[in-house]
């Protein structure tokens, strides 16, 4: 043992570790501690990127939020609706369907590789290409989909992408589609690493398909059942790409999430003070909420 | 299984994969329809009079050099991965074999940035970049994004996996540090860096918020943020926007049918880490 450390200790020297790291933490320093810490600076001054003064101006920024007569009030708490409309309608359904579909891939039989690729396949193409193809699909007027529902004696002129709730069901069910195969993916590893044996024994006690479901299933799960649940929780949050080609924010601004908002206001306005100060608002919002989430999950543990 | 009917079973499964691909299909064929074809009702399902007249037309738009955009896709997300690949393995290797002092802390730091959502960082990295002169570079899409931690706790992991005794081995015949990583741990870890490097690859290839702020001349554009301004040039001509849809599509698609595997071996290692 005594040899074993003498080996490790003499096989490089003191700056060595510190030499491997260099590389990342170079661009770990200038792109995610420095901009962190930066973002704060930023939110606590009038900064507006083509203006050359940029005045401290303390919390003011913060303090408009919260202030119904300042002018971004109605449009921020608008999209943090949007947001927070659009998170509470789709987590449960991404927690859900992925979870029945990860059950029904979680058998051996022939092509089981395949349907979870295909399964999958929405997700590797990125938000511009499902974006511009569900807007086309959902045209109200010149879209397929319209023009089956119509075809079969369904109503064939539902306002999709341009009134609510439609736009909202749009949104959802879009995002389900395409993402629901990485829940199932995920779903899918932490179901193969539950003991065969312990299905086994439930067998023998005589369990049926649901206690084995609600006792050997969902428990074997709990760790990635809160690695799923937090993770999409925060991937809603972040929602811009569907809304900015799909609905457009349409009708008016309702569908405008915070994280386009913040953008708009940020790097097409330029009043990144302001912007600064929205996205720590939002932070601090799921960070409270990640953290209920992961009391839940561990008082049910108790 | 036995309780199932094959007939039933294939069924719903084949009824399932329906809803995942048609849509597919229907950009695809599109693609190669006329405008009019394209929105008739009742629509057509394989073009009458199929035509390449939509790539034509993306071609012959200098104010859209789709072909343009996708160099640049290559050149960012290749770009991206071979950094993230030199700059994740270096780093993880030391927090996985070397020991020095702060290796905890540092290990901790990384990981606890997992948890800052992305639009934080979003307003200070674009002044940062404009800082560098990267604004509207294709560098600002290679450089900020191997800042993830993701690369380096996925590759730690994977090394600590690893049986030691090679690297005692190579110890013991005097070989260094940088010798043990490059002629013995990275060659033993090919699968986890081909599975990083798709991964890598395939974020950078679809990432749309950060192009479309950072870059604004459209010959610097990547096929993301081209898209968006494929749907705002041509409204309801859908097939062009179709035909620049599936440009973006096929890469990743072909890439998704060779590394399938790596691609999901990824995604489920990904939760792990919860």
């Amino acid at each position: 043992m005594a040899a074993e450390t003498a080996t490790r200790v003499r096989r490089h020297g003191p700056l060595t570790p510190y030499l491997f790291l260099l590389p990342y933490a170079v661009v770990f320093a200038t792109f995610v501690i420095a901009p962190a810490a930066y973002g704060i600076w930023i939110s606590l001054h009038d900064w507006d990127y083509l203006l050359p003064g940029k005045p401290f101006v303390g919390l003011d920024n913060y303090s408009a939020l919260f202030d119904s007569n300042s002018a971004v009030y109605s449009f921020f708490w608008e999209s943090m609706s949007a947001t927070g409309i659009f998170t509470v309608l789709s987590v449960p359904l991404l927690l859900t369907v992925p979870l029945a579909l990860a059950l029904l891939l979680n058998r051996r039989f022939r092509g089981r590789t395949l349907f979870r690729a295909i399964y999958f396949a929405p997700y590797v193409l990125g938000v511009a290409v499902i974006g511009v193809l569900w807007r086309f699909l959902l045209d109200p007027n010149l879209g397929v989909v319209n023009a089956i529902l119509g075809a079969v004696g369904l109503p064939g002129d539902t306002p999709w992408t341009t009134a609510l709730p439609w736009g909202w069901v749009t949104l959802v069910g879009v995002t389900v589609w395409w993402t629901l195969g990485f829940n199932a993916v995920i779903y899918l590893a932490g179901l193969q690493d539950i003991p065969r044996e312990l299905y086994e024994a439930a067998r023998i006690d005589g369990a049926g398909r649901w206690a084995e479901f609600r006792h050997v299933t969902l428990p074997g799960l709990r760790p990635v059942l809160l690695f799923v649940t937090v993770n999409t929780i925060l991937v809603s949050a972040n929602m811009f790409g569907q809304s900015y080609l799909i609905t457009q924010g349409a009708p008016g601004t309702e569908t405008r999430t915070a994280i386009m908002y913040i953008a708009q206001t940020g790097l097409a306005d330029f009043k990144m003070g302001s912007a600064a100060a929205m996205s720590y608002l939002l932070t601090a919002g799921l960070l409270v909420i990640s953290l209920l989430v992961f009391r839940l999950f561990r008082e049910k543990d108790a | 299984m036995s309780r199932v009917k094959p007939v039933a079973w294939y069924t719903v499964l084949i009824g399932l994969s329906l809803i995942f691909i048609a849509p597919l299909v229907w950009m695809l064929l599109t693609a190669f329809k006329t405008p009019g074809e394209a929105t008739r009702v009742p629509p057509t399902v394989f073009p009458q009079e199929p035509t390449a007249g939509a790539f034509d037309t993306l071609l012959g738009n200098s104010q859209t050099p789709v072909l343009r955009w996708f160099l640049n896709s290559v050149l960012a997300a290749t770009g991206q991965a071979i950094l993230v690949l030199a700059v994740a393995s270096m780093a993880a290797y030391a927090l996985a074999r070397l020991e020095f002092r702060g290796k905890r802390v540092i290990f901790a730091m990384i990981i606890g940035t997992l948890f800052i959502p992305g639009f934080v960082l979003i307003i200070p990295n674009f002044l940062i970049v404009d800082r560098f002169g990267m604004l509207d570079t294709l560098w600002a899409l290679i450089i900020p994004g191997a800042a993830g931690a993701f690369g380096v706790f996925f590759l730690r992991q994977f090394f600590l996996s690893l049986p030691r005794e090679l690297e005692e081995a190579a110890v013991l015949e005097g070989a260094n540090a940088w010798q043990i990583f490059t002629r013995v741990v990275l060659p033993l870890s090919k699968p986890a860096l081909a599975t990083l490097a798709v991964i890598s690859f395939l974020t950078n290839w679809n990432d749309f918020i950060w192009p479309v702020y950072v870059l604004f001349s459209p010959s610097q554009f990547t096929l993301p943020p081209g898209l968006a301004i494929l749907q705002g040039a041509y409204t309801i001509n859908y097939p062009v926007i179709m035909a620049g849809a599936l440009v973006a599509s096929i890469p990743v698609l072909i890439l998704f049918m060779v590394a399938q595997r790596y691609v999901i071996e990824g995604v489920s290692r990904s939760g792990l880490k919860g």
